[in-house]
């Protein structure tokens, strides 16, 4: 075991890793931040999904040790900060982008990137990036118009309806 | 998954000398190797990252040559390889997803040479040279089946140097579940001639297609292979598609990578 110092959500932390230790447990066992969901713990569903230096990154697909002194951002670093809902979670509360909620903290947190790159994407555009965050609930219609919605656009038309 | 030690050197020579042990293995972005020791099908005792070492990363113009560092990122080449040759910043772009993006590498897809992984179709149709730390790779002769490589035991790859092609385009029939290529054919026109690689489509990995290449050499023109069909024999057969289906969507994916070249 060795210390493994990272910025979570702009607070400097220090949790002990092994080298198999994963981002996923370092945050959620290690630092006690459970907002981040472990879905499929494969790579495939995206519900892990937290910003390393502000790019999307499977959380359940890297190791803690190779993130010594990264600047991560989860779920929990998107509220604002008297704790009331920060823009995009509150556009997936609004329109209604979750239902079991499982799947959610990936979405808002591919959605916070996709913004950073692009802040006015096309339906199309918030599609094709949403594409490695899989959702069993909603059919993705909602999750598409939060994302619209949080990006100021009209959230009202969707092409595929 | 089994514990191991992980390091971190900042050099090739330090990488090389750790690998040396038979326990050791190389570690890029994880995206392919750490699900595979999740699953236990590969438990190295010692993990060497190559994310540190500055000089095995980014994206550098020679002359005719684009040089991409071993460990540089699908996003990184995405981006920064779009100026001087769009085909391959397109091809890294449609790499399974963004999160996959970002940690994933070009060495990393080469060493591990899934047969349905889209980087080794860029590598074999631009006939690009694969830089090791011992020696220098034709892309001809480092794909040797299915996750099978040139590669030696405890070797890395620290670039790959591509000739920029005149046109180019890689057509990629999206496997939607996997995100890999159900078909993807990469086509590259030079003054001396045009390549065609396919990937996702053999059983024995990436190859290129000899019929392709010669009717393309002769006239730069999806019309030019609209009459040859690709025999399907050891073509993967899955759930996803026969292998008939897969001898088709080469021709058809060749075509549509013809059309779409610039
Ligand atoms: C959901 C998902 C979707 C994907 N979709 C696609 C897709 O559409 N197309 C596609 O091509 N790929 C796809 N991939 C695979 C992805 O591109 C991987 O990033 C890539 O195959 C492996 O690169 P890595 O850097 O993650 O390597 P790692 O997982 O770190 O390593 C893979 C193997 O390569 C070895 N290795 C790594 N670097 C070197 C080096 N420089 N020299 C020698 N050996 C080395 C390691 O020892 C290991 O055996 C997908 C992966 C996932 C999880
Ligand atoms: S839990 Fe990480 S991708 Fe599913
Ligand atoms: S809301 Fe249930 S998985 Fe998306």
């Amino acid at each position: 075991m060795t210390k493994v110092n990272m910025t979570v959500n702009g607070r400097a932390v220090s949790a002990e890793a092994e080298g198999r230790t994963l981002l996923s447990s370092y945050l959620r066992e290690g630092l006690g931040l459970t907002g981040t969901h472990v879905g499929c713990d494969t790579s495939q569903c995206g519900a892990c999904v937290v910003l390393v230096d502000g790019q999307p990154v499977k959380s359940c697909t890297a190791f803690a040790a190779d993130l010594e002194g990264a600047e991560v951002t989860t779920v929990e670093g998107m509220a604002n900060p008297d704790g009331s809902l920060g823009v995009i979670q509150q556009a997936f509360q609004d329109y209604h982008g979750l239902q079991c909620g499982f799947c959610t903290p990936g979405m808002v947190m591919s959605t916070a990137a996709l913004l950073a790159e692009n802040p006015k994407p096309s339906e199309e555009e918030v599609r094709h990036y949403l594409e490695g965050n899989l959702c069993r609930c909603t059919g993705y219609q909602n999750i598409v118009r939060a994302v619209m919605a949080a990006s100021g656009q009209d959230a009202g038309a969707l092409a595929a309806e | 998954m089994h514990n191991f030690e992980f390091v971190k050197p900042s050099t090739v020579a330090d990488a090389v000398a750790v690998l040396a042990n038979a326990e050791a293995q190389p570690f890029a972005g994880g995206q392919t190797l750490i699900p595979s020791m999740k699953a236990r099908l590969n438990a190295p005792e010692i993990l060497v990252s190559l994310t540190g070492i500055a000089e095995m990363n980014g994206v550098r113009r020679d002359g005719g040559a684009l040089v991409v560092g071993a460990t540089t990122t699908h996003a990184a080449v995405a981006r920064d390889a779009a100026s001087h040759f769009p085909a391959l910043a397109a091809l890294a772009g449609q790499i399974g997803d963004p999160a996959v993006r970002t940690r994933g590498t070009l060495g990393g897809s080469l060493a591990n040479n899934d047969p349905s992984a889209c980087y080794p179709a860029a590598v074999l149709g631009t006939g690009a040279t694969i830089v090791t730390n011992a020696r220098e790779i034709a892309a001809d002769d480092y794909f040797q089946g299915m996750f099978t490589t040139a590669l030696d035991e405890g070797e890395i790859i620290t670039s790959v140097r591509f000739p920029i092609p005149e046109k180019a385009a890689y057509a990629k029939f999206l496997q939607p579940a996997s995100r890999f290529a159900l078909t993807g054919v990469f086509v590259a026109k030079y003054a001396s001639g045009v390549r065609v690689a396919v990937t996702g489509a053999s059983e024995g990995g990436v190859f290129r297609w000899a019929e392709a290449e010669a009717a393309l050499s002769s006239g730069f023109d999806a019309d030019s292979i609209g009459r040859l069909s690709h025999p399907s024999d050891g073509m993967i057969a899955d759930l996803h598609g026969t292998a008939e289906y897969r001898a088709h969507l080469v021709r058809v994916m060749t075509q549509r990578a013809v059309r779409a070249a610039h």
